[in-house]
């Protein structure tokens, strides 16, 4: 969420029950203004919270003139000091993904956990043991984030738009979706340039429109039910829930360009989820 | 014209920096003042043209765009010039579009606003009235333990707060409640839920006298069964015994120690969840469910839950009050008159110590020795207290007496046992090396005022706080155990012998010919004996004659 409104913003989102506290607040407007100038950021976003054991990590992320592409995503225990974490590849969202159990809090902590050794090789050998390998826990946190984002990260229809020369945008014009909109997924798009916008039907195809619509909708998402969507505040704030990832909060008034999401959790995902539902 | 002119310089115009703010496209061209007039003429009327579809013309839509951007004077407006006409168009249509549904949802506003609205009209109440509120109230004070709950950056958000406090308010008027918390919230899917745990004055508890029409209900009906005629040509019975029924907890005691009412809005009416089987708790513990909202869902799992989404949010709520509700050292102390009693009995009621002096919020967060459990533990039975449900009434050991063959009984079973109340935090079990409790101070700033604040890592979303002399509890969330490794379903239970083998159902090997023939020749000898014998039998007859 944006982090000039961050103040509003979180009282939005407050129904998730978790929030910051008034001092971690100040703490952030001030040192995120700093960051903004240091890093020469255009627009400076809050992007939540992962809870270790000893320490939670604090999330930021900047974008420089592009919204989408090359967003710095930055860290800090105590909501003064921040540290960049560099992109995240492939390689170290695979190597996360064997990790179990909760963050620590130390981004130096290593895991240790058995490596899958490849089959491409020799697939004549069969399943060997693999050998232990360890992995950062900076490493996990990239990760991690990196797979919130592609999961979880959501704006509503319209709000950003593809300018002829294919850089991402903020639609000045965007005046938020209506209480009928509102209540559909299809007007709600993964923001992540990772996904590929899945093959449209018919009707789908004859209000396209190719400024708009570069982004996936959350209407194909599987599980089919991995949103919950909800009114709150008397019917006036939509607040989205993702059951992928509890603790990820989208929200939206209907009728004015506010929206944001947060994500305050474990950093991990809720693999259970097929049965749960 | 000038389009040619226009066009040539169209890829460069991509690039904003080459368009300087004083090119003007039509510098170029000079035409005649005739032919000039003609074709302002004719692109005037083309432009003029009316659309078949929209019945709009360029020519006044652009007017209306050039004087809404004059008007607004937006920045760098070109960037959003098509937008600004797209708009342009959606107005002149708006009027046509009304529906009947934005009107519907709008409704839903103002049904709801209507509730909350109602929360702060005071209920006809008098002046003396108010007077005796003042002296005495079970109202829990909601602000103030979201104010210190705040710190810890956990709550909701004020106004929520705000009216959930005037609701918990109309119910402690509304019903005899003896004692009142706010226990939490739990999001669901579709709706959340408000949890407040209450303790009704004893005597004016309505599911009291209900317990007691049950019991006789149970027993007219155990009276009907047994009038029932049985068909005579009935099916082969099944030999499954299931296993012994667990009863539930009396009001008031171990599991339903408190009554919980649940409300998915501040302002709507506040429903009473039933009391808690432990077979719910047993099953509770073995499914992962999401919570819909709506309390009369089915909970469609395996195995199978006892009862819809009202009784799996109670047993949710047991099994968090059971692990997560935490108090610091020495706020309470048992009573005295308990400890007279024998020392086998567990105890399970407390009392406020009223000399507790606090303990330093330092000593709070370093050391969780100094936080106790103040809810019974609840054992794997789903009970605080075990029930030997093998214990058999006079009856049943007769019955038995004549069925000592079977023999299969799982006879006495080694009691369970729990850590008894108050039992500090620090011997909890850490599950897959998480450590069960996470504990900080609210502020490293000004540490002189900070609070100590308690996070549960297996429940999460359950906190507690502690400062000088006050403490409170409170979850907020889903409603779910941590669990680091994946959920499995539990497999089904092992397929049951369809009937009991014997010999006269195996089937036996073929015999050999060596057996046959060796059988064979056995009948022969035993037939030729036969045969002699009854040549002698005979001849003794003859004997006699």
């Amino acid at each position: 969420m944006n982090a000039e409104a961050l103040h509003f913003s979180l009282e939005l989102v407050a129904s998730l029950g978790q929030g910051l506290s008034s001092e971690q607040k100040a703490a952030l407007r001030a040192s995120m203004v700093l960051l903004e100038r240091d890093y020469r950021f255009s627009r400076i976003l809050f992007w939540g919270r992962i809870q270790g054991l000893q320490a939670d990590y604090y999330i930021a992320q900047g974008c420089t003139q592009d919204q989408l592409y090359y967003r710095s995503v930055l860290y800090s225990l105590n909501c003064l000091d921040w540290s960049l974490l560099p992109p995240a590849t492939e390689k170290m969202i695979q190597e996360a993904s064997m990790v179990q159990g909760r963050f620590t809090g130390d981004p130096s902590h290593e895991y240790e956990y058995i490596g899958a050794k490849k089959t491409d090789d020799d697939e004549d050998a069969g399943p060997e043991e693999g050998e232990i390998k360890s992995i950062k826990e900076e490493a996990r946190l990239v990760a991690t984030i990196a797979l919130i984002d592609k999961e979880g990260a959501v704006v509503p229809r319209g709000a950003f738009i593809r300018s002829p020369q294919g850089h991402i945008e903020i639609n000045r014009s965007f005046q938020g979706l209506s209480m009928t909109e509102a209540r559909k997924l299809s007007n709600y798009f993964h923001y992540t340039e990772t996904l590929k916008p899945q093959i449209k039907t018919l009707q789908e195809k004859a209000d396209l429109d190719l400024a708009t619509d570069f982004l996936t909708s959350l209407e194909h998402d599987i599980p089919r039910v991995s949103w919950s969507l909800q009114f709150e505040r008397g019917n006036s704030v939509l607040v989205m829930r993702s059951l992928m990832w509890p603790g990820l909060i989208f929200f939206h008034l209907p009728m004015t360009p506010h929206h944001g999401y947060i994500y305050i959790g474990n950093g991990q995902r809720n693999i259970d989820l097929p049965f749960m539902l | 014209m000038a389009a040619p002119a226009y066009d040539s310089l169209l890829p460069g115009a991509l690039d904003s920096s080459y368009l300087a703010p004083d090119f003007i496209p039509d510098s170029s061209a000079v035409p005649t003042t005739n032919t000039q007039e003609l074709s302002v003429q004719n692109a005037k009327a083309f432009l003029l043209k009316t659309s078949t579809q929209s019945g709009l013309n360029l020519y006044d839509h652009l007017s209306r765009v050039l004087t809404r951007i004059l008007n607004e004077r937006p920045n760098n407006v070109v960037d959003i010039f098509e937008d600004i006409s797209k708009e342009m168009k959606w107005l002149l249509f708006q009027k046509k579009l009304d529906s009947l549904r934005d009107q519907y949802a709008v409704r839903e506003t103002y049904e709801l606003a209507e509730k909350h609205k109602a929360l702060f009209l005071k209920a006809g109440g008098d002046e003396q009235e108010a007077e005796e509120e003042m002296m005495e109230t079970t109202l829990p004070y909601v602000t103030e333990l979201a104010f210190h709950f705040e710190q810890a950056g956990v709550g909701l958000s004020r106004d929520e707060t705000t009216r959930i406090f005037l609701a918990l308010k109309q119910l402690v008027e509304s019903q005899p409640i003896q004692k009142c918390r706010f226990w939490g919230k739990i999001l669901g899917i579709e709706f959340n839920y408000i949890i407040a745990e209450v303790e009704y004055r004893e005597g004016e508890d309505e599911l009291d006298q209900e317990e007691e029409a049950e019991e006789m209900e149970q027993e007219s009906e155990l009276k009907d069964e047994e009038e029932k005629e049985e068909p005579e040509d009935e099916p082969p019975k099944s030999t499954y015994k299931p296993p012994p029924v667990i009863p539930k907890e009396e009001n008031r005691t171990g599991t339903n120690k408190f009554s919980y009412l649940v409300c998915s809005e501040p302002g709507m009416p506040w429903v009473r969840l039933p009391m808690i089987t432990p077979a719910q708790i047993v099953v509770a513990r073995k499914i992962r469910k999401f919570f819909t909202g709506r309390l009369d869902a089915p909970v469609v799992s395996y195995p199978p839950f006892p009862g819809n989404e009202m009784n799996y949010l109670r047993a949710q709520v047991a099994r968090i009050s059971g692990g997560t509700q935490v108090s610091p050292l020495g706020f309470y102390q048992f009573g005295e008159e308990e400890e007279e009693e024998e020392e086998g009995a567990i105890r399970s009621s407390y009392e406020e110590n009223p000399e507790f002096e606090g303990i330093p919020v330092l000593d709070m967060v370093e050391n969780l020795s100094n936080w106790v459990h103040h809810v019974q533990h609840i054992l794997p039975q789903g009970r605080c207290v075990w029930f030997n449900a093998y214990q058999k009434s006079e009856e049943e050991i007769e019955e038995e007496e004549d069925e000592e063959e079977e023999g299969d009984e799982p006879g006495e079973q080694e009691p369970e046992v729990g850590p008894p109340l108050l039992t500090p935090l620090s011997e909890d079990a850490e599950i897959n090396q998480t450590p069960p409790w996470t504990a900080r101070l609210s502020s490293h700033v000004v540490p002189q005022y900070a609070l100590a604040i308690l996070r549960s890592n297996l429940w999460p979303g359950a906190y507690a706080f502690t400062s000088n002399k006050k403490f409170e509890n409170i979850y907020v969330g889903w409603g779910l155990k941590y669990n680091p490794e994946n959920y499995s379903p539990p497999p089904p239970p092992m397929v049951m012998m369809e009937y009991p083998s014997g010999p006269e159902i195996t089937e036996i090997s073929d015999p050999t010919v060596e057996e046959e023939q060796a059988l064979k020749a056995a009948q022969e000898e035993a037939l030729e004996e036969e045969e002699e014998e009854e040549e002698e039998e005979e001849d003794e007859d003859d004997d006699d004659d």
